[in-house]
């Protein structure tokens, strides 16, 4: 790699030992994909994936102190996935034992240490920190050193920033640096679709299980999709971004997508059109039948399959201000058609801080709080993230939430029938 | 036995039984419950993952095509190190995807004492020879036995 003096004199230790390293591993991590060079972060923010105080994460604590001790700081601020713990979601008095006693016992501490390296704000605990309301938008072309694989695929795809799936810890030291490698999704090679999705289904498909049978498929590669603006629109709107935000993150985590291009609709798909899929690119159909394939392929593990549902979460990655809105009428509804007042399952609506500020100003919170559904800024997974949630059959519509914990799937409506009719 | 020629991401040379999964290896889903829970033979926790569900790989040659998943991937990789936790090594057999390489390289930049060897670019070859059980040996340079 090529490294200019300044970057040069970094490695050689100019700045302290500390900073050499965190520069060594910038340039192994770039070494590993052949980068030519560093470029520079252009983004205002950044944003990290670890928000979370887990005792057995206390080598990454450890990490992080060192950077404190060494007074080796970034120049941005970021946000952070959300919080792993909230009063207000339901969990048993063992849950909360284990919780706060085994597992989360690091939380205070690492929030402590966060602030000092650069929190944006109390606020900034989310994994959708491109919502207006949260404030971290990186503008089309803007060099990310982001992680938490959904932010990073909305960042790329919707909103057309330049940013590779990096991990944590990646994330910070690169913004340390104030330099990412050159390679991957950063170049404009690595952005061209190595796969044409052909989107040939009957009816408008579910976000997260596209997401999810796209991700199975194309594994890390960049796939462009067809046919989906039939069922979406060609206008970024609220409606399609949170499609959009919902769909990516199915592919990411399903699989290991960072960039997808949405014919018609996402920025660069709009510019550059088919020039962006590659001669050779591979094809997929999805028509109903693959849709129905790919969710009867969900393995059900809880210890009693046919377990009556005792908790819900919707929400993961976190919900727009629409979505809660939209959720708060169907839910109204469905109550209303079978005779209920309040839903049958406990629920929880996850979003940002800043969303659920803005949902609480509207007339919404109050008709959602009379459904009993609790709004909470929790990161799901996190919360389910222990053995005592793998024996407790919880269900949800994020394809995510799926994949790392025992919660099963079910689309939108058939959740929606769940919480307000009873059933799974 | 067969020699596969690989590159070297994070040198080492080691000896270990192979555990093989020709799916994406989902770090996060894979060991932050064996981490979290102090599981002593780090049992793989991907119920996505027929092949290695339930599985040790402490110590094991993980030999995959690639890891997907969260992108905490690659600090589970380097906890699982700075913990003694690890597999012995990581043989790809496609090119290093970024959340790997990261753990590999966080390990190998900020952990003493502790070594995992990670080579990839094996080939679709290998990930169709190795099996379970099998002895695989990282030499120098990259190249891979398996028998």
């Amino acid at each position: 790699m090529l490294l200019t003096k300044e970057q040069q004199a970094i490695l050689d230790g100019a700045q302290g030992e500390t900073m050499a390293k965190v520069m060594k591993t910038m340039v192994m991590y770039g070494d590993a994909f052949e980068a030519e060079k560093l470029v520079p972060i252009t983004s205002e923010y950044n944003h990290l994936v670890t928000s979370f105080g887990l005792k057995v994460m206390s080598p990454v604590y450890d990490l992080m102190q060192q950077l404190l001790d060494a007074g080796v700081m970034s120049g941005q601020k970021f946000s952070v996935d959300p919080r792993p713990l909230d009063k207000n979601v339901p969990a048993s008095f063992l849950q909360n034992f284990v919780f706060n006693k085994f597992m989360y016992t690091k939380q205070d501490f690492y929030e402590d240490q966060l602030e000092k390296l650069g929190l944006k704000d109390d606020k900034a605990f989310t994994c959708t920190c491109y919502m207006d309301e949260v404030g971290n938008q990186p503008k089309k072309g803007d060099i990310l050193s982001w992680a938490e694989s959904s932010a990073v695929v909305y960042a790329n795809s919707v909103l057309g920033a330049r940013c590779n799936r990096n991990s944590g810890i990646i994330d910070i030291m690169g913004s340390i640096v104030g330099f990412v490698p050159y390679f991957g999704l950063l170049t404009d090679d690595g952005r061209k679709a190595d796969w044409v999705i052909k989107i040939q289904t009957t009816k408008k498909p579910e976000a997260q299980l596209l997401g999810s049978a796209i991700g199975v498929k194309v594994m890390e590669d960049v796939p462009y999709v067809i046919g989906l603006d039939q069922w979406i629109g060609t206008e970024l709107n609220d409606e399609a971004k949170s499609y959009l935000k919902d769909f990516g993150a199915a592919t990411a985590s399903n699989g290991a997508v960072g960039l997808y291009h949405i014919e018609n609709l996402t920025p660069e798909a709009v510019e550059l059109g088919e020039d962006l899929i590659r001669p050779d690119a591979k094809e997929y159909i999805i028509d109903d039948a693959e849709l129905q394939r790919v969710q009867d392929n969900y393995p059900v593990i809880w210890k009693n399959p046919d377990a009556a549902p005792k908790l819900c979460f919707l929400g993961c990655p976190h919900l727009s201000l629409q979505q809660m809105k939209d959720w708060t009428d169907k839910i109204e509804a469905g109550l209303a058609a079978s005779g209920k007042k309040k839903v049958v399952i406990p629920t929880v609506l996850t979003a940002a801080p800043g969303v659920l500020e803005a949902f609480n100003q509207t007339e919404y919170a109050d008709r959602l709080k009379a459904t009993g559904v609790i709004t909470s800024y929790i990161c799901p997974l996190m919360y389910m993230n222990n053995p005592l949630c793998k024996t407790m059959p919880v269900i949800t519509s994020s394809n995510k939430l799926r994949t790392y914990t025992s919660a099963r799937y079910y689309k939108d409506d058939e959740i929606l029938a769940a919480i307000t009719k009873g059933g799974k | 036995m067969r020699q596969f020629q690989g590159r070297v991401v994070t040198p080492g040379t080691v000896t270990a039984e192979a555990v093989v999964t020709k799916q994406g290896f989902n770090t996060l889903a894979s060991l932050q419950m064996a981490l979290q829970f102090g599981d002593k033979q780090v049992k793989c926790g991907d119920q996505n993952n027929e092949e290695l569900h339930g599985k040790p790989l402490l110590g094991k040659a993980l030999c995959l095509p690639q890891t997907i998943g969260s992108t905490t991937g690659g600090l589970v990789l380097y906890c699982a190190c700075a913990l003694e936790k690890n597999p012995a090594c990581l043989l790809f057999a496609n090119h290093i995807d970024s959340l790997a390489a990261a753990g590999a390289v966080l390990a190998d930049v900020w952990v003493d004492g502790v070594s995992m060897p990670v080579v990839d670019c094996l080939g679709d070859d290998f990930l169709e020879y190795v099996k379970d059980g099998m002895t695989v040996t990282i030499k120098e340079d990259g190249i891979v036995e398996v028998a």
